[in-house]
């Protein structure tokens, strides 16, 4: 997040944070680990009211940011669902009212955005694959069939799949890129729950079988598909990043203050040389995590075009520092930090979610090389 | 290689001849080994639990009873009395098969280990034959809630009365303490002498009413492992293993068996170690893995398969080596601790390895998935990092005790123990 914000922001960020200690403190986060869907929609709609949703929406559309920079607030949102490994389809939830803002059309704006933004609907997005380059043989296709598009093939994991009503669904399309709007009750769409890491977060598979859908559905053109899909991707991974610097920050706290209070042969923790370093050198991780964070946040607000490599770089930094961050952290609690009654399994299982997701490090470290020699994957 | 002549009426037969007999045997007596292993033996129903713990039993009596039960213990408690180089040759011929596992470590090492070396030869007869033949499960009552590599700062105390001592205290992470036979416990008998100093070790018989059992569970879902809280529990002084207050003396050797079993040398641990068996198929997993996610052809997948592969082969003739050479005195037994933090940091970069390779169904799968247990097994990555000693505490073995490097100054080396810092000073927080 960035070192500093604005007056609103820091209010915002307040607010966001007392609500979610609130409503959903861990306790909270343990008991839902065993519903269905991993979150209250109450407490969405709430969440909703707050802001939550709005954010990449234009005002004339019916969102709204706090500070004008819709981007940045976010990432302040997104830092507290680290912090508090909230749950809830913050992520899906944003990326598509974003393109649907972005690229809908005024019939597709008219029917989703207030639904989205007031939290009274959930949504998906199938074909991140694509984004990222790692589509498997079976990805979604679409193909032209009279006046309608028929969807074929699969997508996994889809995070909030089964809980939504709308997908935003990524194909490969005859000319290229394609993407359409299908709400998930559509003839032939079946959503498959998978087993997760995250507590409370949900995913499934989703499998598309011959589905018709009229070719109005399409979002965006031949033209603007290619950036939309790409800024989709630069949203879920500006909100990754700053969920999982909160995620990683909160828990290096904690670690921090175990290591003040843990005595071994006679010293606290803290006292011994060889762990300072490693502290040290965690310390200088999060601060760099932070500021390629929040560097990618500016980017991504301002459109511009550097944003794809930063993106890149901001996952590849994080995805590989940051896993070995928390499990250092987990080394220096001992026995205990691999316990279920410790709390640091929550936060681990958040980064590492977050990290296989969107791209691998790896997979960014090509996007990384591919980008600056210019060409196309 | 062959056997050393320690029986000077018969010939003692070759490593050959040996294997040679063991595999014929394993194939007409123990089953093969299921392709699924438990990662931290986490199981699945507490039934389940039992049943492989039934399970474990029962073949370590078959192979008791076939001759190939204690392979390096002596002959007069039960064991075969053969050199390490037949130990050795078993854990290779035994591979495909199903062993009783869990009862390597810590049933054979450290308990048995260190009641061969400390015990009495009441306690001796007692026990080492019920363990050679399955009879009877150990576990190490040893870390306690306060510390868990800090072992000499043992709070648990035993103060005598008469014949008896009386326990008080807690023990912690006992791993299947619930279904557990004995405990080798180390307790305090003694808080006005530096803490080396008043220690003493005691044979603890689980099922008894002074001691409650509790179950940890661990983010994997295992509840193998075990809090034991014992109030005003009565020992009998025969149970005491060793002499009063000079516990350490035991309690190195006791660390230096379970760092030697760690690491893939113990003469007492029978079957392949963890993570260096090969896979029933014939295919490794992280080939089985690649291909299955079809990035067998994938340069960067390549890479990361040849890593690992790289790693793990270091790992197994690192552990041959150090344990080789412990055996002939060629290298010093204080380098068990190399083979210790080898295997841990190797453990570490294939799981990571393995996290990189499933990409996205690490966070997501379903149970078809090849990689449906990756992104779990990453959960867990330390667990073989801090269990059985930490990596920080190996690499303090090595550079002290192998390369002789001054240790740090501490503050309760010379200090009665009541007198030494245990958290913060009151307040301070």
């Amino acid at each position: 997040m960035e070192v500093t914000l604005s007056d609103d922001q820091e209010f915002f960020r307040d607010t966001t944070r007392r609500f979610l200690a609130t409503e959903c403190p861990l306790t909270e986060v343990r008991a839902l680990a065993s519903s269905a869907t991993g979150f209250d929609r109450d407490y969405w709609r709430q969440g909703a009211e707050l802001g939550w949703t709005s954010l990449l929406v234009p005002e004339e559309l019916g969102g709204g940011s706090i500070s004008g920079s819709g981007v940045v607030d976010l990432t302040v949102v997104a830092d507290a669902f680290g912090r508090h490994v909230a749950p809830g389809p913050l992520l899906p939830g944003n990326v598509v009212a974003a393109a649907v803002a972005r690229a809908g059309t005024d019939e597709q704006r008219r029917e989703l955005l207030e639904a989205i933004v007031g939290g009274a609907t959930v949504v998906a997005w199938c074909g991140a694959e694509y984004a990222i380059g790692v589509a498997r043989p079976d990805a979604p296709t679409s193909a032209p069939a009279g006046a309608d598009v028929v969807i074929s093939g699969s997508s996994a994991p889809v995070e909030s799949a089964g809980q939504a009503d709308h997908l935003l669904v990524t194909t490969q399309g005859p000319d290229g890129l394609a993407q359409y709007l299908v709400p998930t009750s559509t003839a032939g769409v079946t959503t498959t729950a998978l087993d997760g890491l995250d507590l409370v977060r949900r995913f499934a598979r989703v499998d598309f079988d011959a589905v018709v859908v009229p070719a109005s559905a399409r979002v965006g053109t031949a033209a603007t598909t290619g950036a939309d899909v790409e800024r989709q991707l630069q949203v879920a991974l500006v909100m990754q990043a700053a969920e999982m610097v909160g995620a990683a920050e909160r828990t290096f706290d904690f670690t921090v203050e175990w290591a003040f209070d843990r005595y071994s042969f006679g010293r606290p923790l803290a006292s011994y040389q060889e762990l300072k370093h490693r502290f040290a050198d965690m310390k200088t991780w999060l601060e760099a995590s932070h500021a390629l964070a929040a560097a990618l946040a500016r980017e991504v607000q301002a459109d511009d075009p550097g944003a794809a490599e930063t993106a890149s770089v901001t996952k590849a930094y994080l995805g590989e520092y940051l896993a070995e961050l928390m499990q250092d952290c987990v080394q220096i609690h001992g026995g205990i930090g691999l316990t279920s009654d410790h709390d640091i399994h929550l936060f681990l299982r958040r980064v590492v979610a977050d990290r296989s997701l969107f791209g691998t490090p790896a997979d960014h470290r090509q996007r990384i090389a591919v980008i600056r020699a210019g060409s196309a994957a | 290689m062959t056997g050393l002549h320690t029986d000077t009426d018969t010939e003692i037969e070759s490593v050959e001849s040996f294997v040679a007999r063991a595999e014929t045997w394993l194939a007409d007596n123990l089953p093969r080994r299921p392709r699924v292993e438990a990662g931290l033996r986490g199981f699945g129903s507490d039934e389940e639990e039992l049943a492989s713990v039934a399970q474990a039993r029962h073949l370590q009596r078959t192979l008791f009873d076939g001759g190939f039960a204690g392979i390096c213990f002596p002959r007069e408690y039960g064991g075969q009395g053969l050199a390490l180089a037949y130990q050795l040759a078993f854990n290779q011929a035994c591979a495909p098969y199903e062993m009783p596992r869990i009862i390597n470590v810590p049933t054979f090492v450290p308990c048995a280990a260190v009641l061969l070396e400390f015990g009495t030869e009441a306690q001796k007869q007692q026990h080492i034959p019920a363990i050679l033949k399955g009879e009877e499960l150990w576990m190490q009552f040893l870390s306690e809630p306060s510390g868990g590599s800090d072992v000499a700062g043992a709070l648990t105390t035993a103060v005598r009365d008469g014949d008896e001592w009386v326990i008080n205290g807690s023990k912690v992470w006992t791993t299947g303490a619930w279904w557990s036979d004995y405990g080798l416990c180390l307790l305090r008998t003694n808080w006005e002498v530096p803490k080396h100093q008043g220690l003493s070790v005691f044979i603890i018989k689980i099922d008894q009413p002074d001691i409650e059992v509790q179950r940890i569970e661990m983010i994997n879902g295992s509840r193998e492992f075990c809090q034991e809280y014992m109030t005003d529990l009565r020992l009998s002084d025969d149970r005491r293993v060793g002499e009063v207050d000079d516990g350490w003396t035991i309690g190195r050797r006791w660390m230096f068996h379970e760092r030697n079993a760690m690491g893939g040398g113990s003469p007492f641990v029978s079957g392949p170690a963890p993570g260096h068996a090969p896979p029933n198929d014939g295919e490794d997993s992280l080939v089985a893995l690649a291909r299955e996610t079809g990035q067998l052809s994938d340069p960067r997948a390549r890479d990361l398969i040849g890593e690992a592969l790289t790693l793990q082969r270091a790992g197994i003739e690192l552990s041959k080596r150090i344990g080789a050479g412990m055996a002939t005195g060629a290298i010093p037994e204080t380098a068990a601790s190399i083979a210790r933090l080898m295997g841990a940091v190797v453990g570490e970069r294939v799981i990571s390895i393995r996290l990189e390779l499933a990409g996205s169904a690490a966070a997501a799968w379903d149970a078809d998935d090849p990689a449906a247990g990756v992104g779990m097994s990453y959960l867990m990555r330390q667990a073989n990092s801090i269990g059985g000693g930490t990596t920080e505490m190996a690499r303090n073995n090595i550079s002290e005790r192998v390369l002789g490097m001054p240790r740090e100054r501490t503050l309760d080396k010379d200090v009665a123990f009541r007198e030494v810092p245990k958290g913060p000073p009151a307040g301070s927080s």
